[in-house]
């Protein structure tokens, strides 16, 4: 046990003083911290009450104590941001001055709106079109060359712009009617013009339907949309129906429940949310995906 | 004294330290052939790694004129005439394995002849101790001072020296740096002090590695912290010529009037005269006559200390030189020395360093310096469109290797009918595309082929994309597929 009679003796074989303290014969050697770490201990200390005071370490009940300095990594963040900007401006400036037509020549603005345009179109239109614009059910693939409002350059960024259906006044108008729902149709006119639908993209149809029947049912209520030819209309977002692509689905039962209870699905108005030159780049993004016109 | 322990000798269960104290070494100077070619080869060297930066190389408008350049903002090594590109950095990979061989080769016929003459270590130590010797003195001299008190002119040398090494540390950080920039733009901007954080960093790292490596740590880097003498050792055999103590010819050692009173009344006597100069001179402080030995550079410097001795003192010289124990096994049984530098060791590595540099070269003057890359979309993989065709889209990057921009035409070939756009290029040239590849860059451009396939063909068809250069004629083709939904 300890023993502090023995305080300060010599050990014999290694020369170093002693604790005093003994165990079972065996006892202690006196051998301290280097003073050199001691005194860096004591710096750190010292140094780490600097670091309270002049940057922001306590939290308080409203806040936090912001320091002599007034470092925060947020402001940080504002100052790198705003050089971003500033280095990017230069060529941002190019894009906004520049037409859409002008863009899609110019190898170098092409391949800045299709970079610009992908990030976007993956944070915003994703969630609908797939990552890849490959589409679902009522969503339009914007790969293929089908467009429902037009695909020039100009009419995709008017419908990024302001949408379709989106409560927007300058959006695009037009619902696919509910001609059963709403009692213009009866169930088997219905099915007959569905069955005439079908064979105007050369579809099978069911057999001992009156095609003839459905073809003027459709002269009577369709072409006012979707033309005499049933090439549809860009201007009313009315779909061609003798292509082979189809938003909802080409099957008799699919177009039956259109004729039934109509369509209408929202495209969002982007031009509040996204500035002029980024739905510039998604539609040149979007343009160049293939299916533009 | 100074005989070779044997392994019954040593004593493990001794109560000595685990670790050596560094033995402070002096060489003296020396002069003779192996000096002279290492005087020679140092001068080559660090002439070659100070000043070659400084060289020339034109490439034309636009590209960098220096002739050894490490572009690593721009991802572009140039060496002369040859510019390479990161993909192709697996030339670096066989430079590397021809370096090895080499290595191999000159250890297998001469020893450690890249210890002795070339290696940076050995190269800037022997400097450094040139530098000493000029400041201090000869190996004498140096121990004398080394042993005196600290007095004022004592003060003034070392400082002088340590200025000297510092001045030639930094240029050799200093000359590292040159070789990632263009040399007098950047030498301008460090002066200037307009130069990247990352030059002065380098620098000081360099300063501080040169001099403390040359300046203090010198044969301790050979012995304790590289390992190519252990891997040297096994790779050598019997045949390699090492420098060689020739103690068939040395013993028995007696006194230069010893050997004289006894070789007048016919008793044999060695060649050695115990005048210890190979010791002295060693830049490694070993004794070449206890055998070969780890701590062993082979520089040679005792050949040339030995053989000026025994020039002097009439003797034949080559006392110690490059041979091996076979020969001084031969010698004692009063055979005829043999030489083989021609063995199955050295003619394989031969053979291993003609084929993978005759590969390199070959392959470097075949090389393509057009290429085209393609990545398949993946989502989504095909598109049908209205007419019932069918459309994949991909993603190529073409890279155009040389210094000047080209028109290319893209071809594709593989799916029915297959039709190509590229998207930016067709409103200018909608019949076959063409794109113009800026210079010495890649450009990516997205690609749509639409097939109008019926649909009885297999979900998946193989397709062929050629680019041609309108110009050269250059043809590069890369395969994909076609997939039908």
């Amino acid at each position: 046990m300890a023993d502090h009679a023995h305080h300060g003796e010599i050990d014999k074989v290694t020369g170093t003083a002693t604790t005093g303290h003994e165990w079972d014969g065996i006892q202690e050697l006196n051998t301290p911290l280097p003073r050199w770490w001691i005194w860096t201990f004591y710096a750190t200390i010292i140094w780490a009450i600097g670091y309270f005071i002049v940057y922001p370490a306590w939290p308080l009940m409203n806040g936090y104590t912001h320091g002599l300095f007034g470092y925060s990594s947020r402001a940080e963040l504002d100052v790198d941001l705003a050089k971003l900007n500033q280095i990017r401006g230069e060529k941002m400036q190019a894009l906004a001055n520049a037409s859409l037509e002008e863009i899609e020549k110019n190898p170098a603005l092409l391949a800045l709106a299709r970079a610009k345009g992908k990030v976007v179109f993956g944070d915003n239109c994703a969630a609908c079109h797939g990552s890849g614009a490959a589409g679902g059910k009522g969503f339009p693939n914007l790969n293929d060359d089908d467009w429902l409002w037009g695909g020039t350059l100009e009419q995709i960024e008017k419908t990024i712009k302001y949408g379709a259906r989106s409560g927007n006044d300058d959006g695009h108008m037009g619902n696919m009617l509910a001609f059963g729902k709403d009692g213009v149709l009866t169930k088997e006119q219905i099915v007959q013009v569905a069955n005439f639908v079908r064979s105007l993209s050369g579809q099978s149809t069911r057999p001992g339907v009156d095609l003839a029947a459905g073809k003027q049912i459709f002269a009577e209520n369709c072409v006012a949309c979707h033309g005499e030819d049933a090439k549809g209309n860009p201007e009313l977002g009315a779909p061609n129906l003798t292509d082979k692509i189809w938003l909802y689905g080409g099957d008799e039962a699919t177009i039956i429940e259109t004729i039934t209870n109509g369509r209408g699905g929202v495209m969002p108005a982007w031009i509040g949310r996204l500035d002029p030159t980024t739905i510039k780049a998604m539609a040149v993004y979007v343009h160049s995906l293939g299916g533009g016109k | 004294m100074n005989k070779p322990l044997r392994a019954t000798e040593l004593q493990p269960d001794d109560d000595g330290p685990l670790y050596l104290a560094q033995k402070k070494i002096y060489p003296q100077s020396v002069s003779g052939p192996f000096r002279r070619i290492k005087w020679i080869l140092m001068a080559v060297c660090l002439g070659i790694y100070y000043f070659l930066p400084f060289v020339r190389w034109n490439r034309g408008l636009g590209a960098p004129d220096q002739a050894v350049l490490i572009d690593l903002a721009n991802n572009r090594f140039y060496f002369f005439a040859i510019e390479l590109w990161p993909q192709e950095i697996y030339y670096f990979t066989g430079l590397l394995i021809v370096a090895a061989i080499v290595l191999f080769l000159m250890n297998s016929l001469g020893g450690r002849v890249w210890c002795g003459y070339l290696c940076p270590q050995t190269v800037w130590t022997d400097l450094f101790y040139a530098v000493e010797r000029f400041v201090e003195g000869d190996r004498r001299e140096r121990m004398r001072k080394a042993g005196e008190g600290f007095k004022m002119q004592r003060a003034a040398e070392l400082a002088l020296k340590h200025s000297i090494w510092l001045m030639i540390a930094w240029w050799t950080g200093g000359a590292w740096v040159l070789y990632f920039a263009d040399a007098p733009t950047l030498i301008k901007e460090l002066v200037t002090f307009d130069a990247p954080m990352v030059a002065y960093i380098w620098i000081g790292i360099l300063t501080f590695t040169t001099y403390t490596l040359a300046g203090f740590m010198r044969e301790q880097v050979c012995v304790y912290m590289c390992p190519w003498p252990r891997i040297q050792a096994a790779l050598t055999d019997e045949w390699a010529l090492n420098v060689t103590y020739k103690y068939d010819r040395g013993e028995k050692r007696s006194s230069l009037k010893k050997a004289a009173q006894l070789r007048a009344i016919g008793e044999p006597v060695g060649d050695c005269v115990d005048c210890n100069q190979c010791v002295a001179v060693c830049p490694t402080g070993i004794d070449i006559r206890n055998g070969p030995q780890l701590d062993c550079i082979q520089c040679g410097l005792c050949i040339d200390a030995c053989d000026n001795v025994m020039t002097k003192i009439g003797r034949p010289t080559r006392l110690i030189g490059y041979d091996n124990d076979i020969n001084i096994h031969r010698r004692m049984e009063g055979k005829p020395e043999i030489f083989k530098p021609i063995r199955a060791r050295t003619v394989i590595y031969t053979l291993i360093i003609v084929a993978i540099g005759g590969a390199m070269i070959y392959k470097l003057a075949n090389r393509t310096l057009l290429d085209i890359n393609v990545l398949h979309d993946r989502n989504p993989v095909a598109v049908r469109l209205s007419d019932g065709s069918v459309r994949n889209g991909y993603t190529i990057r073409f890279l155009n290797k040389r210094g000047f921009d080209r028109v290319v035409a893209v071809d594709v070939d593989g799916p029915p009918n297959a039709v190509i756009h590229v998207v930016g290029a067709d409103s200018i040239t909608p019949a076959r595309p063409m794109i113009i590849l800026g210079r010495d860059t890649t450009t990516e451009l997205r690609v749509l082929v639409d097939s109008n396939s019926s649909d009885d063909v297999p979900s998946s068809v193989p397709v062929t994309f050629h680019v041609t250069d309108i110009g050269l004629g250059e043809v590069a083709s890369t395969k994909d597929v076609f997939v039908t939904p």
